[in-house]
């Protein structure tokens, strides 16, 4: 197998998988509120790639409900350094969806064959990363997020999109390319793919 | 940006055979650069077809399209051009080759979905219209392919009437020069020119301001101008060869029935001529125009008054001042001009605007014609030997001599329909085609036709052609000058050209002797042509 091209050294790693399917992966954050934002590009481990589709911070015991505790706080912070023990009582959890994978050297903009296994660590992919996923503005990794479904799933497209067009010179252009390989997947549908560019800055 | 001939316009989608093929455009620049007419090739996976863009239209796969983007912006706009907003271009097929890179042969198969169409190069032009030889001659380039040239091949032309077709100042006359100057040059046939408006023999200015050389000018020794208008001839510094006089002696009842429109004579006038034609003999409108109307109507019957007004009507040739009372063998000089190989300009001068000297002459002179070639033909055919040389015939303001009224009973009608076994064609010069009668029309081999603004004319011209509603809509988005489609007898394949300039670079080719068969009598005219 060749080494991968993106050195990995820069990739920041943020959490690890606790669950795990072809399509869909939960991670949890190592640091509460860790997580990173709406639709970025993440790796678990070396090959799979998902992206964030939702955040979520919950009790990490569901049979002992989180309470209010601030009704004589001045501040959010000062609750948080009264209660010391809530850093350890809350997770931060983010749900990803598949969208492709590494093999040797190319990137797929398909479903893995296999999920990553539980604790495969989770890393924010840098620019240059990005960009290799992303080549061509090739929005191939988008009928998999257009069928899939998710609640509010055409804003994380969106989303997804804003974020990798930050790793591009020109983001305008990539930006445009992938807009338009998504119109031909909404052909038809010119309400919903109004919707979807209308989250885009397009033309900023 | 020009779309270079490697990339291409876009890809086959879907059609029929024979309502044209959808070709989805590609890239925005493309859409613009498809315009109706263009010659595009698509290659199949084992052949190669060849045809023109008939329509463009832009298509959508959101039917709600036109409500979503109600309130849409640029940015949705840029998305959605050439994506599922896109354009298509319905492309008639013409031809295809096979692999072999045999001689393209009529499509009666179609490419396969998503065969890439390229608009044609060169190589494919000349593939079909042939190079220039010694039959075929450049007559102008397809749309947008300034460099490349068009052949038409002469020899399949003069085999059948031809029409040049266009509203007035569409350059009909300047195409029609050019035929003709081919014709002369590549001694594929004898030309007859009747010179409506003077300008074929000798120079005339263009509309630009340039002087364009007559055939007189550019064929010395194997062209004659005849003139029905001497004066007219002197003051232009044309070299005329001959002075035409017509003898009322010459006239036929038929060419009084070809003017029963122009003259407004009625249909008991023209059976009159008939009769009078047989009381009198060949000076017949002489005698008639001496006797008194109520004596003659007791002699050969039909009312006084019938005669009273034709002898009204007959008398208006007297103010033709070439008429004589005896011919003066005007005629038989035409012919054996013709007889020679050498080609005739009959120019009318001031009597081009006069539609009776105009339609009494080329009829009169026509008919004789059709007698000689007839006879000829015979002879030969009892000999087992050659037919006279072909003979191509050029009048404008043709549908005069072959309306639906008239045709059935003019020369010309039934040189259209028969003469081609004959050797004798038409090169019919008009701008109202809807005026031709259908079958005369219908007998037009090869059409070459400018902008035409009537519908009627538009569906005339294109009566009969094959893929004639596709046609339509090229030849009702020609420009208005220099831009002719072509299509028929002589071509494998419609094409719309913008015509060759008639200029200094045609006079020079024109210059070189042709290859021509009937050239060769003529060779030695040519040497002298060129080193006087």
């Amino acid at each position: 197998m060749t080494a991968p091209i993106v050195p990995r050294a820069t990739a920041v790693r943020f959490g690890e998988v606790v669950e795990a399917s072809i399509e869909r992966l939960l991670g949890q954050c190592h640091e509460l509120y860790g997580a990173p934002v709406l639709g970025t590009l993440v790796r678990a481990g070396e090959s799979v790639y998902a992206v964030v589709e939702g955040v979520e911070t919950v009790a990490l015991d569901p049979t002992r409900p989180i309470v209010a505790r601030g009704a004589g706080a001045a501040s959010e912070a000062e609750v948080y350094a009264e209660h010391p023990q809530l850093e350890r009582l809350l997770r931060t959890q983010v749900s990803l969806s598949v969208i492709g994978h590494r093999e040797g050297s190319d990137v797929r903009q398909y479903l893995p064959p296999l999920p990553p296994r539980i604790h495969t660590f989770l890393h924010v992919c840098p620019a240059e990363e990005v960009r290799d996923f992303f080549a061509g503005g090739r929005p191939d990794f988008a009928s998999l997020l257009i069928r899939r479904g998710v609640p509010a799933g055409d804003d994380v497209l969106a989303a997804v999109l804003r974020q990798a067009s930050a790793a591009f010179d020109v983001p305008g252009d990539f930006l445009l390319t992938a807009s338009r390989g998504v119109a031909s997947l909404l052909a038809g549908d010119t309400a919903r793919l109004n919707a979807i560019v209308r989250r885009l800055p397009l033309g900023a | 940006m020009v779309v270079d001939a490697a990339s291409p316009l876009g890809m086959v989608v879907g059609g029929s055979l024979s309502r044209g093929l959808d070709v989805r455009l590609g890239s925005a620049e493309a859409v613009e650069q498809a315009k109706v007419g263009t010659f595009v090739t698509i290659q199949g996976a084992g052949s190669r077809y060849f045809g023109i863009i008939t329509d463009l239209r832009l298509d959508s796969a959101d039917q709600h399209l036109a409500s979503a983007m109600a309130d849409a912006d640029a940015a949705l706009a840029s998305v959605l051009s050439g994506t599922s907003a896109y354009s298509l271009a319905t492309v008639s097929l013409n031809l295809t080759t096979g692999v072999g890179g045999e001689a393209p042969q009529p499509a009666k198969s179609l490419p396969g979905h998503f065969s890439a169409v390229h608009r044609a190069s060169n190589d494919d032009v000349q593939a079909i219209f042939g190079s220039e030889d010694a039959w075929h001659i450049y007559i102008g380039s397809p749309l947008d392919m300034e460099d490349t040239r068009v052949c038409l091949d002469l020899r399949k032309f003069v085999e059948r009437s031809n029409g040049v077709f266009g509203k007035s100042g569409t350059g009909k006359s300047f195409l029609t020069r050019i035929l003709l100057a081919g014709i002369l040059q590549r001694g594929v046939a004898t030309n007859l020119v009747f010179d409506m408006h003077s300008e074929y023999g000798w120079q005339t200015q263009t509309e630009s301001g340039y002087a364009a050389k007559g055939l007189k000018q550019l064929f010395p020794s194997r062209v004659a101008v005849f003139t029905m208008d001497p004066a007219s001839a002197r003051r232009r510094g044309v070299q005329t060869d001959f002075d035409v006089q017509i003898g009322y002696d010459e006239i036929e009842p038929e060419d009084i029935a070809i003017l029963a429109q122009t003259l407004k004579i009625t249909d008991l006038g023209v059976q009159a001529c008939y009769t009078l034609r047989s009381r009198f003999g060949a000076s017949w409108i002489l005698d008639f125009l001496k006797q008194p109307s109520d004596e003659l109507s007791e002699n050969i019957g039909g009312s006084s008054s019938t005669l009273d007004a034709l002898r009204q009507r007959l008398g208006q040739l007297q103010r033709l001042d070439f008429m004589r009372d005896h011919g003066q063998g005007a005629v038989k000089r035409v012919l054996d001009h013709l007889a020679d190989g050498r080609h005739v300009v009959l120019e009318f001068g001031r009597y081009g605007d006069d539609l009776t000297a105009y339609l009494l002459v080329a009829n009169l002179i026509t008919r004789r014609i059709h007698e000689e070639y007839r006879r000829r033909t015979e002879q030969a055919l009892a000999a087992d030997g050659k037919g006279p040389d072909p003979l191509v015939i050029t009048i404008e303001e043709a549908h005069r001599f072959l309306g639906p009224g008239v045709a059935g009973q003019t020369i010309f009608g039934t040189i259209a329909r028969e003469m081609r076994k004959y050797h004798v064609t038409l090169l019919v010069v008009d701008q109202r085609p809807s005026g031709i009668d259908d079958e005369v029309l219908s007998q037009v081999g090869t059409r070459i036709t400018c902008q035409l603004d009537n519908d009627r004319d538009v569906d005339a011209v294109l009566g009969g052609a094959s893929g004639a509603r596709e046609l339509k809509s090229v030849l009702s988005r020609l420009e208005p000058r220099q831009q002719a489609l072509m299509f028929g007898h002589a071509l494998p394949m419609p094409v719309v050209i913008r015509t060759r300039d008639y200029g200094e670079a045609l006079y020079a080719e024109m210059s070189v002797p042709g290859a021509g068969a009937a050239s060769k009598t003529a060779s030695g005219r040519d040497k002298r042509d060129l080193f006087g």
